[in-house]
């Protein structure tokens, strides 16, 4: 009888596989071309594989990351199915069997100009001055659909101008493409965005219309990363460092972060994933930097003091200390941070006290290094370049300045760096391959995939393991903390001692994983958490990849290679760190670190939503 | 916006009509409905709490809030005011009757006077064109109303 039913079942579940092959196929004609392409794809997608491009403003994908946004919204996709009355928006209409489709006829390219003629005529023609001349896909689709004049004109939307201490937000040029609203709400479940009122009033804007400021914003900046226009873009922070670079009272001092690296060549037309650290370190002493140094010696000093926290939590917690707190949460990300502080104050205990990076590196170069070249820390100017907008914010905190004075005084994204290449003059493509001054310039290939998801994990890995077991690993590469899944396990053997990690990336993903760990449905010793959707690779100030996942699997590929290609690999083993406990600091956790480089976290869930 | 403090009663009451609806995300237009009725208008405090008991964010309960011409973010006045523009009433004149109410009060439509005694609103139709125009005061209707008996509505409610 039961096997008769297992049999049954199997046969039954063959037939539904057959069937489910069969059934889903579709056959359609686009542009005269036979197409066969799953049920329930759409034209869009149906036409790319027979090398149909149909041109999209609103439609958004980062395929291998699962984000998509298509809410049918500014129809410049439209195609004409023949048979049907009206044109049909190729991103949300699905494939049907016989369906002939037309996508470049004269009916509707008429169609697509003029509904791009009325998305401009409630946009202002101010390309000149915007900070996406250039970089605009409304800019890119007028010039290729050919657009001469603005055929409609009449009133114009207005509304405030809304500067935050990292994202500016002008609505005016805002499109309503709802992109930022999807990778604000669905992505990163930070919920800041929304699109309020109807018609023409519509904006995207933070609940009751207050300013970002006020908002649960995290200045992730991913919003400002898939903005097709200029409503959504970075405070820029050039001007205060050409300023700087011309006072010559001023020590000026730079540090680059492992993710810019990978992704600069692109703004000067190199393919993504070109390495150009030497030549980014010869450009930025071009610039007139006193000091060229880099983010990743401050990486390898967040790991002595991190990958020590979380040896003494572990030793302490099987000792049977019942007040250690586990999982330890990696603390790096000033997105990530901003994010916990709002939405889970009460697990602020959990992550790692120690400083991010950048923050580690400011009372380093103001405290010991100034102190080193006799000079006042208010003389020395701290610029970082970063991949990240959250990173503006971050400096801008008050428990990271000394009487007033910010230990990193600006920080500039990726893209502004390259602007302030291009304005100098530099021809960045013909510089020579330079290095980094020292001593705050040498690192270890540990510290330079912290610019990946998973990376700052490995690195704390490496150096963890050596610390814990007195041994050396045989194996530096922990090819199981790699890779692009959203959430990722792995147990490592700390020599007989299993170690549980979890990884997430993107906060949509770091959110689902601290809820398990609330309700107790995992369990880990520590847990890594970036912001954004690839890590900092795929930072909300990194040069625009327009939806292409592909550009952030190849910057992640360099910074691997980076790492391969370093001679030491291993946090603990950089010389100038081990010189610098030995000179300055004293020990991991010491007085002196604790002082320098860790922090305390606030509750920030209260006082958001209601003006007084 | 200034922040109101919610009467124990009344917050409990609110968190009733979200249980009533299972704190379903999808039941958000719902709720909003129902706590308009409790408080008459739907201020930032409350739209905060149902976005709590509902999971979602603050942004989104305003997204929905400002789409909906129904929902008012403006308590009413005492006497509410609604003048018909239905296709009926429209064509008899209504959209200056509405006018004379604006001129009058000095409220634009979704507003409310300063001293709190009348707001102003438009509504599709009640089911009395034969009066139109129409316009109802609280609970009463007047028909065949002319701009220039919109003084003598008024009046009747100012003392």
């Amino acid at each position: 009888m039961w096997r008769m039913y297992g049999e049954m079942q199997i046969r039954r579940n063959f037939y539904q596989l057959m069937r489910r092959d069969e059934m889903e196929m579709i056959h359609l004609t686009i542009d005269g071309k036979p197409v066969t392409a799953e049920k329930g794809t759409t034209i869009l997608k149906a036409a790319s594989t027979v090398g149909v491009d149909i041109p999209t403003l609103c439609y958004f994908e980062l395929r291998d990351l699962g984000i998509e946004n298509k809410p049918g919204g500014c129809r410049i996709c439209v195609v004409e199915v023949e048979g049907r009355r009206n044109l049909a928006p190729a991103c949300t209409t699905k494939v049907e069997n016989g369906m002939v489709v037309n996508t470049h006829n004269i009916r509707v390219l008429n169609a697509r100009r003029t509904v791009l003629e009325l998305i401009l005529s409630d946009h202002p023609a101010e390309c000149l001055t915007c900070a996406k001349n250039g970089n605009c896909e409304l800019q890119s689709m007028a010039q290729q659909l050919g657009v001469r004049e603005l055929p409609y004109t009449g009133e114009q939307s207005t509304y405030r101008k809304d500067t935050s201490p990292a994202i500016i937000r002008d609505v005016d040029k805002c499109i309503m493409c709802r992109r930022c609203e999807m990778m604000c709400n669905e992505v990163q479940t930070v919920g800041a965005l929304s699109a309020v009122n109807r018609g023409f009033m519509a904006v995207v804007a933070p609940a009751f219309e207050m300013n970002l400021e006020k908002s649960t914003c995290t200045y992730c900046g991913q919003c400002v990363s898939v903005c097709p226009t200029g409503a959504l873009t970075e405070v820029d922070h050039s001007r205060n460092v050409i300023n700087a670079l011309a006072d010559p009272t001023k020590t000026v001092v730079v540090q680059t972060a492992p993710a810019v690296r990978a992704a600069l060549g692109e703004e000067f037309g190199l393919a993504p994933g070109t390495l150009v650290t030497g030549k980014m370190a010869a450009a930025l002493r071009r610039l007139g930097f006193n000091y060229v140094f880099d983010t990743d010696f401050a990486a390898d000093l967040t790991i002595m003091e991190e990958g020590s926290e979380l040896l003494d939590r572990l030793s302490r917690y099987l000792k049977g200390d019942k007040t250690v707190k586990l999982p330890m949460l990696t603390s790096c990300c000033p997105g990530w941070v901003n994010f916990f502080e709002h939405y889970f104050p009460e697990l602020r205990d959990i992550p790692s006290t120690a400083k991010s990076p950048q923050q580690m590196f400011g009372p380093i170069a103001k405290e010991y290094f100034a102190k080193k070249l006799g000079i006042d820390r208010k003389n020395m100017i701290v610029v970082s370049i970063m991949p990240c907008l959250a990173k503006k914010y971050e400096c801008q905190r008050e428990e990271f300045k000394v009487n007033g004075d910010p230990d990193v005084n600006y920080s500039l994204s990726t893209r502004e760096l390259a602007h302030l290449i291009k304005s100098a003059n530099i021809d960045f493509d013909s510089l020579p391959e330079e290095g980094f001054d020292n001593p705050m310039g040498e690192s270890t290939g540990a510290s330079v995939i912290f610019g990946t998801t998973g990376g700052v994990i490995e690195a704390a890995c490496r150096t963890a393991y050596e610390l814990y077991t007195g041994k050396k690993l045989k194996k530096v590469d922990f090819k199981e903390l790699r890779g692009f899944e959203n959430i990722r396990h792995a147990t490592i053997d700390f020599d007989g001692l299993p170690i549980k990690i979890g990884i997430a990336h993107g906060l949509g993903n770091a959110r689902k994983l601290l809820e398990d760990i609330k309700e107790g449905r995992n369990q880990f010793h520590a847990i890594e958490i970036m912001a954004c959707p690839g890590g900092c690779i795929g930072g909300g100030g990194q040069p625009y990849h327009h939806g292409d996942s592909e550009i952030l699997k190849q910057r992640a590929a360099a910074l691997y290679r980076e790492d391969e290609g370093k001679a030491i690999r291993k946090s603990h083993e950089n010389p100038f760190i081990i010189e610098l406990y030995k000179e300055f600091l004293g020990k991991p956790l010491g007085e002196k670190s604790h002082h320098l480089l860790h922090t305390k976290y606030f509750d920030k869930s209260a006082g958001v939503f209601v003006e007084e | 916006m200034a922040k109101i403090k919610l009467s124990e009663k009344k917050l409990q009451e609110l968190k009733d009509i979200c249980t009533s609806f299972n704190h379903e995300k999808g039941e958000l237009i719902n709720v909003l409905h129902k706590a308009q009725g409790l408080f008459g208008y739907l201020p930032a405090e409350v739209q905060e709490i149902i976005a709590k008991e509902l999971n979602v964010s603050v942004a989104h309960v305003y997204g929905v809030v400002t789409f909906y011409s129904f929902f008012t973010m403006t308590p009413k006045g005492e006497h509410p005011i609604s003048v018909c523009l239905g296709t009926a009433c429209y064509v008899r004149g209504a959209d200056k009757v509405l006018e004379e109410f604006k001129r009058i009060l000095n409220i634009q439509v979704g507003e409310t006077s300063a001293d709190g005694k009348f707001s102003l609103s438009c509504l599709r139709c009640v089911g009395a064109c034969g009066l139109a125009p129409v316009v109802m005061v609280g609970e009463k209707v007047y028909g065949r109303v002319s701009p220039d008996g919109v003084k003598d509505i008024v009046a009747e409610y100012r003392n």
